[in-house]
C-alpha cells in the first residue's frame, strides 16, 4: 500500500500515513491522465520534427544553402 | 531582509512517499516558502511537480514558461496547481531537482497568489527541464496545509521539502 508522510507543523511530529481508497483512486486518474497527455507530448514532438524536415527537404529542392535554411528554420 | 524561519523539513525515507505534506501549518507568519529537492520514481526524465492547498486542487490557475526536451515554451493550467518540473528516475542516478514555491500572505482572506521556479537537473546536456510559474488560488480561506505530489509515481528516497515561515517585521 502506498503510503504518505505526512508533518504536523505545531507539533512538529512526522508520521507515515497510508493513503486511502479515495487517494489510491485518484492516484490511477492521475496516473491514467500522465499517460495520455505524455503519450500527447510525445506525438507532438515527433509531429513537429517531421514537419521541420519535410519543410528542410522543400526549401533544399528550391536551392537554399543549409545556411540559408537554418537562418530561416 | 525578512527573517526566514524553519517550520519544518520533511526526507523521504527508504519506501518512497506518495506526497509530502505539511499540515497544521502556524498562521503566525506574513509569507510561505518551500524550498525542496526532490525526485519521483516514475520512469520518466522529467516530469512536473504539483501542489495541493488545503487539500484542494480546485480553483487554480497557473501561467507557466518553461524549458524543456521538446523547446520552450508556455501554457495555461486550470486542472491542479503546477509549482515546478521534477527529476524522474529515467535521469541520473541520485540527482534531484531544485524548487522553490513563494506564498504571500497565506494567512489573510484574499485569493491566494504562487510563484514558483525550478530545474529538474540531470548532470547531463540533455533531459532537463527548467520553469518559472505563477499561480492564483481563487479561495479566500487560509492556508493551513500544503501537499506536494509528483505528476505521476512517488516521491523517490532522500527527497527534501523545508517550509519556512517569512515574517516582514
Amino acid at each position: 500500500m502506498a503510503t504518505k508522510l505526512v508533518v504536523n507543523c505545531s507539533t512538529g511530529t512526522t508520521t507515515e500515513v497510508e493513503l486511502t481508497a479515495e487517494e489510491v483512486a485518484q492516484r490511477e486518474v492521475d496516473s491514467a491522465a500522465y499517460a495520455t497527455a505524455e503519450a500527447a507530448r510525445q506525438a507532438q514532438v515527433t509531429a513537429k520534427a517531421s514537419a521541420k524536415a519535410s519543410a528542410t527537404a522543400k526549401l533544399k529542392a528550391l536551392g537554399l544553402s543549409d545556411a540559408e535554411i537554418e537562418a530561416l528554420v | 531582509m525578512a527573517a526566514h524561519n524553519l517550520i519544518s523539513t520533511i526526507t523521504v525515507g527508504s519506501g518512497g512517499s506518495a506526497t509530502i505534506d505539511f499540515t497544521n501549518i502556524p498562521q503566525t507568519y506574513t509569507d510561505l516558502l518551500v524550498v525542496s529537492s526532490l525526485r519521483t520514481d516514475a520512469a520518466v526524465g522529467y516530469q512536473t511537480s504539483r501542489m495541493k492547498i488545503n487539500g484542494s486542487t480546485s480553483n487554480m490557475t497557473v501561467k507557466n514558461m518553461y524549458g524543456a526536451g521538446g523547446g520552450p515554451g508556455s501554457a495555461t493550467i486550470t486542472t491542479y496547481l503546477l509549482v515546478g518540473y521534477i527529476t524522474g528516475s529515467s535521469a541520473t542516478a541520485n540527482v534531484f531537482n531544485s524548487q522553490n514555491t513563494y506564498i504571500p500572505n497565506y494567512a489573510g482572506a484574499t485569493y491566494k497568489s504562487i510563484s514558483s521556479e525550478s530545474t529538474a537537473n540531470n548532470n547531463s546536456t540533455t533531459l532537463y527541464a527548467m520553469d518559472i510559474s505563477v499561480g492564483l488560488w481563487s479561495q479566500t480561506a487560509a492556508i493551513t496545509s500544503l501537499s506536494l505530489y509528483p505528476e505521476s509515481g512517488s516521491w523517490a528516497q532522500y527527497s527534501t521539502a523545508s517550509l519556512y515561515g517569512i515574517k516582514n517585521s
